[in-house]
């Protein structure tokens, strides 16, 4: 702390970050720049000029309105601490190395960073528990992290709060084959689970393209949503039973595996989706689909959305129940994954269409599957719905159609600065909110769109090569008042985390927050897990 | 000229196989089934040469039973314009689809006969060959490049071999196997697919075109490989030489 504050000029730094390509940087010095960034802000804060502390604010989050100062009836760390944790968890598993400290306290999206100095890597549940005693009664923020993919700075530090990262928790406990319920540790990773249980012929209900790194635990707390949603639900209906810890250290034990339990108030879905904010998720019992062997995948395009459209309604009628996912992209998009993505090619080449669509069916049988698929993309194209397509012929071309739908995020991160939002609206008026946003931006950004056009989710994210605070007026508020205005959500499947805390209004009523608060209030009385985020800051108080 | 490409159904490439409990074979019941992948690539060189304009015609043929038509009509759906399915019991053995293909040479007359190098399901690497050698045709296996000459009648193809590559100029008609590296196999589009229903298969059996199917090889057994054993992290040199010695027997 001392040598950063000697070592950085703060009208240098910012102007650095201000000038920088995110995309010609390379990462070490990008970071360094962003700690600079950070070690000044916390010269500023000390200052405690207010004037300043805005503008640095501005310039370090994307979002016009994080204006957070660091609650200061939290304590701050010291070697009493240290100690006792090393005590309770074996110096492995307390980690104050810097360049670990430097991954876990920044986000994926390189956007958010924290200065926490502290990790900690509990084994077990009781191990979770002790340590939430303890920082509860120190008063010691605590960051819950798992596999820190999410998008909204929700995994990552604000300040110096404890980052209890669950990683290390990543038992299968049991699997029962009959019924398909599996009951594992937080930590389990969406890929490992998803290979175990292709081996006893089962799948997990959700599938989304961070499935390398993200966490299960981190996947219920933040009700992920995902690839499969249109088919499998939300994990509100696939969550039979969780294990969560309380701030103040005590252990809920509501890892049922029943499908029906109707015994008093259903608490997980409390925790289902409360990103952290109200206890730390430790097991998980989810219902897994069994494993159906014919899979087949379409790569379509139309020439307009109102084509997209009608494609969705007749898919669901006419595919019905072996309908699995329908996504889509623009024009935009694609050319984005083509340019910055490696082996990707384009599956129509023959020109570029507005519109690309992806749609996977799921079934028992093969040749049933395939034909009903086959009729349906055939009277569709016959309709004038669709202008072109090709149907993959085995698992590999399947697989590179998922590349280019999944890697959509991967290459706008490539592209350099992405303003990220993630809506929920009506499907017709969808995409009239990126033709806007196209106007309102004209040549400052390239808006891109993409998302679950199945669930009425659209993934709307603004490319420029720098982040620019005139660009940035013209997305904010317009966007979230766009989206109220249409009684969307600001947040459809990415959370609020520390981006969209304070947006909350313009998808919820002030008595519905008011609420949610006293529940917040009462569960976590000292205000230490994940502060900060999801709920509007004036009311953490 | 005329192009004729042989195509085989095979478990899917990315599928995790397993075995089946008796040991005789692997698992085929609800499994994905698709086009080899060498045969994929071996119909898209195809499919290129008549674009071309260097062919008049391809024909996809696959041999075995009446499921097999599914690979066919994928081929179809690339782009090939006929199809011909020989009906016979599964698991046919090289020697045995070489002399059916070249009863069909006989009949359709080809300029060039094109095949995956391999299937992924038995690894043969066999019948390009086979049917060469039947034929008297002269072969270019493991082909990276294809070139025809139309008016000299040859192929000038590349081949990959464990010391480099090696280029061969062949008389037509010839046999060409095709390698991973030849090109990349197109998607069915849709119209095409819509097309393909109305291309004609035509069928054969073994007798009508006077082949006897016969194997002299029996599968015995189909056993999974060892599993590898976790690796064992030792504590010090004198425990090493230990293992060396009185374990792995080396020392």
């Amino acid at each position: 702390m001392e040598k950063w504050r000697a070592t950085s000029n703060l009208r240098r730094s910012l102007k650095s970050i201000l000038n920088r390509q995110l995309s010609s940087v390379s990462e070490f010095r990008y970071l360094n720049e962003k700690r600079s960034c950070q070690s000044s802000f916390n010269l500023i804060r000390d200052c405690k000029s207010l004037g300043q502390v805005n503008a640095i604010q501005h310039r370090c989050f994307s979002s016009a309105s994080t204006l957070v100062q660091r609650n200061p009836s939290f304590s701050t760390l010291n070697s009493d601490d240290i100690s006792y944790f090393k005590g309770l968890l074996g110096e492995k598993s307390v980690i104050q190395d810097e360049d670990r400290l430097e991954t876990v306290n920044t986000d994926w999206m390189h956007k958010y960073k924290g200065s926490s100095k502290l990790l900690l890597l509990p084994r077990s549940t009781e191990e979770v528990a002790q340590i939430l005693r303890y920082c509860n009664s120190r008063c010691l923020a605590v960051v819950p992290q798992g596999g820190n993919t999410g998008l909204v700075g929700g995994s990552v530090p604000v300040f110096d709060e404890v980052i209890v990262n669950i990683s290390s928790m990543n038992n299968i406990i049991s699997f029962d084959k009959v019924s398909g319920i599996l009951v594992c540790e937080a930590g389990c990773i969406l890929e490992n689970l998803i290979s175990f249980l292709d081996n006893q012929g089962f799948i997990m209900p959700l599938d989304l393209g961070a499935k390398g790194s993200c966490q299960i635990g981190g996947n219920v707390s933040t009700n992920a949503g995902g690839l499969r949603l249109v088919r499998y639900g939300s994990l509100h209906g696939n969550v039979l039973g969780l294990e969560a810890v309380l701030a103040n250290g005590d252990v809920l034990d509501m890892l049922g595996t029943l499908r029906k339990d109707n015994t008093g108030y259903d608490l997980k879905h409390l925790f289902i989706g409360s990103e952290g904010s109200l206890g730390i998720v430790t097991k998980v019992s989810i219902l897994t689909p069994p494993k159906l062997s014919s899979v087949n995948i379409a790569f379509l395009a139309c020439n307009d959305y109102s084509s997209c459209q009608k494609l969705l309604m007749e898919a669901k009628r006419k595919l019905g129940e072996i309908l699995s996912a329908f996504e889509f992209l623009d024009t935009e998009a694609m050319n984005l994954v083509l340019h910055q993505l490696d082996g990707v090619r384009n599956p129509l080449p023959a020109s570029m269409h507005n519109f690309y669509i992806l749609i996977e069916t799921t079934g028992s049988d093969e040749s049933y599957n395939r034909e009903k698929l086959e009729a349906f993309l055939l009277s569709s194209m016959e309709g004038g719905l669709i202008s072109d397509g090709v149907l993959a012929q085995d698992i590999n071309q399947a697989s590179s159609f998922w590349r280019i739908r999944e890697g959509v995020p991967e290459a706008l991160m490539k592209a350099g600065a992405v303003y990220k939002y993630d809506l929920s609206l009506p499907v017709e008026k969808m995409y009239d909110l990126v033709d806007d946003m196209r106007i309102r931006l004209g040549d400052l950004a390239k808006v891109v769109g993409y998302g679950h056009l199945g669930d009425g989710n659209l993934h709307l994210n603004v490319s420029a090569p720098e982040y620019d605070d005139k660009i940035l007026e013209q997305i904010e508020p317009y966007v979230y008042e766009w989206t109220s205005k249409h009684r969307g959500s600001i947040s459809a499947e990415h959370g609020l985390g520390l981006m969209k805390a304070n947006k909350i209004y313009y998808s919820k009523s002030a008595e519905t927050v008011q609420t949610m608060a006293s529940i917040k209030k009462l569960l976590d009385p000292n205000g230490i897990l994940n502060p900060y985020k999801v709920l509007p800051h004036l009311l953490n108080s | 000229m005329k192009i004729m490409v042989a195509v085989k159904r095979v478990v899917d490439y990315a599928v995790k196989i397993r075995i089946k409990p008796d040991k005789s074979g692997v698992e085929t019941q609800n499994v994905k089934m698709s086009m080899n992948p060498f045969c994929e690539i071996a119909l898209e060189e195809a499919l290129k040469i008549k674009e071309s304009g260097l062919a008049k015609e391809v024909v996809a043929v696959t041999m075995g039973p009446s499921n097999c038509v599914d690979t066919l009509r994928t081929g179809l759906a690339m782009g090939a314009d006929r199809g011909i399915h020989v009906e016979a019991a599964r698991d046919l053995v090289p020697l045995s689809v070489a002399k059916v293909l070249k009863k069909l040479v006989e009949v359709e007359n080809p300029g060039l006969l094109i095949l995956g190098k391999q299937a992924i399901d038995d690894d043969c690497n066999q019948t390009g060959q086979m049917i060469a050698a039947l034929l008297g045709w002269p072969q270019g296996t493991f082909a990276s490049k294809v070139v025809l000459d139309k008016e000299k009648q040859v192929a000038t193809v590349d081949r990959e071999v464990d010391g480099g590559l090696e280029t061969l100029c062949l008389d037509l008609p010839a046999v060409i196997t095709t390698d991973l590296r030849l090109n990349q196999p197109r998607y069915a589009t849709l119209p095409n697919i819509m097309k393909a229903k109305s291309k004609p298969i035509k069928r054969y059996t073994p007798e009508e075109l006077n082949v006897e199917i016969k194997s002299d090889l029996e599968v015995v057994q189909v056993t999974e490989p060892p599993k590898r054993k976790a690796g064992v992290i030792l504590s010090s040199v004198d425990e090493l030489i230990d293992k060396l010695k009185n374990e792995a027997h080396v020392i």
